[in-house]
């Protein structure tokens, strides 16, 4: 049975991306373990809201993990304890009476912190502007079923396509390399015929685009894989390479 | 009443049917609809707010005929607008699986679902370009679920007797949304689509009559931002947060469509929203949102309640798991009362349903409000592997949530609000009755009627913004090729802006005692009693007063930190709440004024003896458009009569 926990909470508050920022400490007291984490912080910030202080700011949205918005760095693990969920679907009855939970935005020079908890993402957005597409409009496209796909490259394309974009891979990475955001994307288009066409073109394009926007290279660690709140496998990075090296042998 | 009686109160309003038979109509539309030239495109533009499966596929597909698109979203990317979160699966009437069914039936079957309450001629084109949105998003790269053959899978869905739902796991809408969002990437790197993350509509600017351009709130800065464009399409979702907790995401909210409504845009049937049946149930006072459990399913899980009320009471008392009650004493109750349909009944009548048993005292949690779903049969029939490449996304988010294991113990649910059939009136060409002011997707209200099957929400939004306003947009564009652009300079602008200022200034100054979600909680819950899942007469005429109290107590005593021009995070809820304090009078209103029962709109008073929703056509086959008047009148009631040439309208009987 879920019990009330009196919890402590290290939040990292920042004014201004250009602003320096630093640690606050907020006690609570009985909360319910039912509780999910953005609620303990919705409570959290009533309380402050009541003292006439400043809400934490934290970005969050559809609160059932699949958004991507939430994006939190807690006790120095994206999206917290557990594996395979995003911080909107972490629940306090992860964490013990008395705990001191540490909280951080996203640190990563791809991702500038906007402001507390809040970062700036649009890096991945720019991403997938360069090549994260079928290069098809609306309209005048075959029947659905005139192209059979095997059923595995279907089932591989649909695990790499669960990606929700919300940059824990390029938090968590010593490098800051956005690889396995890409790879999915690239991965998922290239194993799918309708994908297949592009794919050494979006391949390149894509990863230019990437190492331009300042993120780092990948020496596979694979710690983006370990906190991926969607399982995407880092073999997506090795098709990645491959579909790369193979587009540059081309050239 | 008579049919004649009818036509008496009846407001002629045009909703630009086009001539011919049903299966004709959109195929004539397009053959005589005017279009604008290729050069000409270029030199209009076009505002899209929103980037939901309807913004992003009308933005997508405006910038690829050659317009410029200026495209809006509150989130920090487009690929997180809340047609995401969708789960279970899309519609079409390809009849892939060989089993009956057509573009008729899909039409049948949708108008049959609103319970008679939506226009016969948008549905009909709805189930018609059903089939391209599937060869679109295949065309796309969406991974839709496959045989081994390798050819598209089909599931079953609420209110259809075949099975026309294609899905991409339990995560459909996001698979769909990021098809339209790499299409719209796609133009925004081309240049085509201006997009702003993080902007927030807060106003509608009109010339002479028509909509030209849209006040926006940046959402980082707190600056105020003008843009003109010749014309505006809203694709901002439904307003079903009025209710607090519901499944929309925390930032999904009605205003942009109540700045509409204020300037003109009539508001259609505002108190149809449905409440969907399989949530996770409430479990304290700190919860911020539902979350949704797919319909889905219900294809293989089994709901019910004990058939003692002593078990009942030791379930709520936490003595007795629900795997311990014998099969004997377990009743299925919607197997019972709906043979034909089982579990798969709509979604407002299994709602109503597991309502029913829970006011009996049936109900098996400590809150005595839910029901089981139970996969306990499923998986002796199917295994359990089969069952967890089915449901195991669900069934594991179902387990963090409720420190439960699915596998194990019946899963518990309950009803809870998730979608708007109301929204903004617009014509046969997505119009409202704002000239160069469209809606599209779930903010307007055309295509659902009184209730929404499962697996069309998907389908409306990406006909909407795919297959439909790309066309019926330029009908009305062809007369503005003359219109240069319209500078931000214009009084028309300083005015908008003007007046959302002193709004902002005045809420900022109110200082008082009281947070955003207190009030909102409070809104919540009133809404909930009164216009929730059962409405009266006595109830909606006291809930009114009690709204414009509420209301009253947000303009005087809420608290809002920080600055009007920063980042304020509590501005943005003040704002938002400040006009579902008003839709959910509206809704009221509505409610009221329809003394009938239909779909998700029932009302006590009217009900068979069986206790399903009793319909009278004589009196209400219309569409409510309501009118704003000015702050603190009364709005117009307008109807536009509702004329079905096609289809007989029946009762909904889901037992045979």
């Amino acid at each position: 049975m879920d019990k009330e926990i009196n919890i402590k909470l290290k939040v990292w508050r920042q004014k201004g991306p250009k602003v320096k920022g630093q640690f606050e400490t907020y006690s609570l007291d009985k909360v319910n373990q039912g509780t999910s984490f953005l609620e303990m912080l919705d409570i959290l910030n009533e309380k402050l809201i009541g003292e006439s202080k400043d809400p934490i700011v934290f970005d969050h949205d559809c609160r059932e993990g699949i958004c991507g918005m939430c994006s939190l760095y807690i006790n120095g693990e994206a999206h917290g304890p557990g594996t395979g969920t995003t911080t909107c679907q972490l629940y306090i009855r992860r964490f013990n009476d008395g705990d001191t939970i540490t909280i951080e935005p996203w640190r990563s020079a791809g991702f500038p912190v906007i402001r507390d908890l809040m970062v700036d993402r649009s890096a991945y957005d720019k991403i997938i502007q360069a090549g994260g597409f079928v290069s098809i409009g609306t309209g005048g496209v075959p029947d659905a079923n005139a192209t059979p796909i095997e059923r595995e490259d279907s089932e591989m394309a649909m695990d790499a396509a669960a990606c929700i974009g919300c940059g824990a891979c390029a938090a968590t990475c010593k490098n800051g390399s956005a690889m396995l955001f890409v790879s999915a994307k690239v991965s998922q288009l290239a194993l799918l015929p309708q994908g297949k066409v592009e794919a050494a073109r979006r391949a390149k394009a894509m990863v230019s685009k990437m190492d331009e926007l300042g993120f780092g290279n990948c020496t596979n660690t694979r710690a983006c894989e370990m906190e991926c709140p969607k399982n995407i496998s880092i073999s997506n990075i090795a098709r990645l390479n491959r579909e790369f090296i193979s587009a540059k042998c081309k050239d | 009443m008579t049919k004649i009686d009818l036509d008496k109160i009846i407001t002629k309003i045009d909703s630009k049917i086009p001539e011919g038979a049903l299966a004709d109509k959109w195929t004539n539309y397009k053959d005589h609809q005017k279009l604008v030239n290729p050069s000409n495109k270029r030199r209009l533009d076009v505002i899209v707010v929103g980037t939901g499966l309807g913004g992003a596929s009308a933005a997508a597909s405006m910038a690829e005929m050659g317009f410029n698109v200026l495209n809006f979203c509150i989130q920090d990317s487009p690929r997180r607008a809340h047609s995401i979160a969708a789960q279970g699966g899309i519609n079409a009437a390809k009849n892939y699986p060989n089993d009956g069914d057509s573009v008729y039936r899909l039409f049948y079957d949708t108008i049959k679902g609103g319970d008679y309450r939506s226009r016969e001629a948008n549905v009909y084109r709805l189930a018609e370009v059903s089939n391209s949105i599937i060869d679109q998003c295949v065309a796309q790269g969406v991974p839709f679920a496959r045989e081994y053959g390798g050819l598209l899978a089909n599931r079953s869905f609420g209110g259809a007797q075949v099975s026309r739902t294609f899905y991409a796991r339990g995560q459909t809408g996001q698979q769909l949304l990021l098809g339209a969002y790499s299409a719209l990437s796609r133009q925004i790197g081309l240049g085509t689509v201006k997009m702003y993350n993080r902007h927030e509509m807060v106003d509608l600017v009109k010339i002479d009559g028509r909509a030209r351009g849209v006040i926006m709130r940046n959402l980082i800065t707190g600056e105020l931002e003008r843009y003109s464009a010749h014309a505006v399409v809203l694709a901002t979702g439904g307003y079903v947060n009025t209710f607090f907790l519901s499944t929309n995401a925390m930032t999904s909210n009605g205003s942009a469509l109540w700045q509409c409504y204020k300037k003109g845009a009539y508001f259609a049937n505002p108190c149809m929203v449905q409440i969907h049946p399989t949530c996770i149930p409430v479990h304290g006072d700190y919860q911020s949102k539902l979350t949704l459990m797919s319909e889905s399913l219900r294809n293989d899980g089994r709901i019910w309640v004990p058939k003692k009320l002593e078990d009942a009471k030791a379930l709520q008392a936490g003595t007795l798991k629900g795997k311990d009650i014998p099969e004997e004493d377990r009743d299925y109750y919607l197997e019972r009362r709906y043979p034909a349909f089982g579990n798969l009944v709509p979604r407002d009548v299994a709602s109503r349903a597991a309502k029913e048993r829970c006011d009996a005292g049936y109900g098996v949690n400590n809150t005595g409000l839910a029901v089981f779903l139970d996969f306990n049969e499923a998986i002796d029939r199917l295994g359990k592997q089969t069952v967890k490449d089915r449901y195991g996304n669900l069934f594991d988010m179902y387990e963090e949530i409720n420190n439960e294991n699915p596998y194990e113990t019946p899963m518990m649910i309950y009803p809870a609000l998730h979608y708007a059939m109301g929204g903004l009136w617009v014509d046969y060409e997505l119009s409202t009755s704002v000239p160069g002011l469209f809606a599209i997707g779930e903010c307007n209200f055309s295509d659902h009627g009184a209730n929404r099957l499962g697996a069309s929400a998907l389908m409306q939004g990406l006909a909407d913004g795919y297959f439909v306003l790309p066309y019926t947009i330029q009908n009305y564009l062809a007369d503005q090729i003359q219109v240069p652009r319209f500078s931000t300079d214009l009084p028309e602008f300083k005015e908008a802006e003007n007046g959302i200022k002193e709004r902002i200034k005045t809420l900022m100054s109110i200082k008082g005692k009281e947070s955003v979600d207190t009030i909102h909680k409070n809104l919540g819950h009133l809404m909930w009693n009164f216009v929730g899942m059962a409405r009266d007469e006595k109830g909606l005429q006291e809930v009114i007063g009690k709204l414009k109290d509420l209301k009253k107590e947000f303009w005087s005593n809420v608290f809002i930190p920080g600055e009007a021009n920063d980042l304020n995070i509590e501005l943005e809820k003040a704002l938002r709440l400040a006009d579902f304090l008003e839709i959910g009078e509206l809704m009221a209103h509505d409610a009221l004024d329809r003394a009938e029962s239909c779909g998700g709109h029932f009302r006590s008073e009217h009900k068979t003896e069986e206790g399903e929703a009793l319909r009278h056509d004589d009196q209400f086959m219309y569409v409510s458009c309501w009118e704003h008047q000015g702050d603190n009148k009364d709005p117009k009631l307008n109807k536009e009569a509702l004329n079905y040439e096609f289809v007989v309208p029946q009762t909904r009987n889901y037992k045979k």
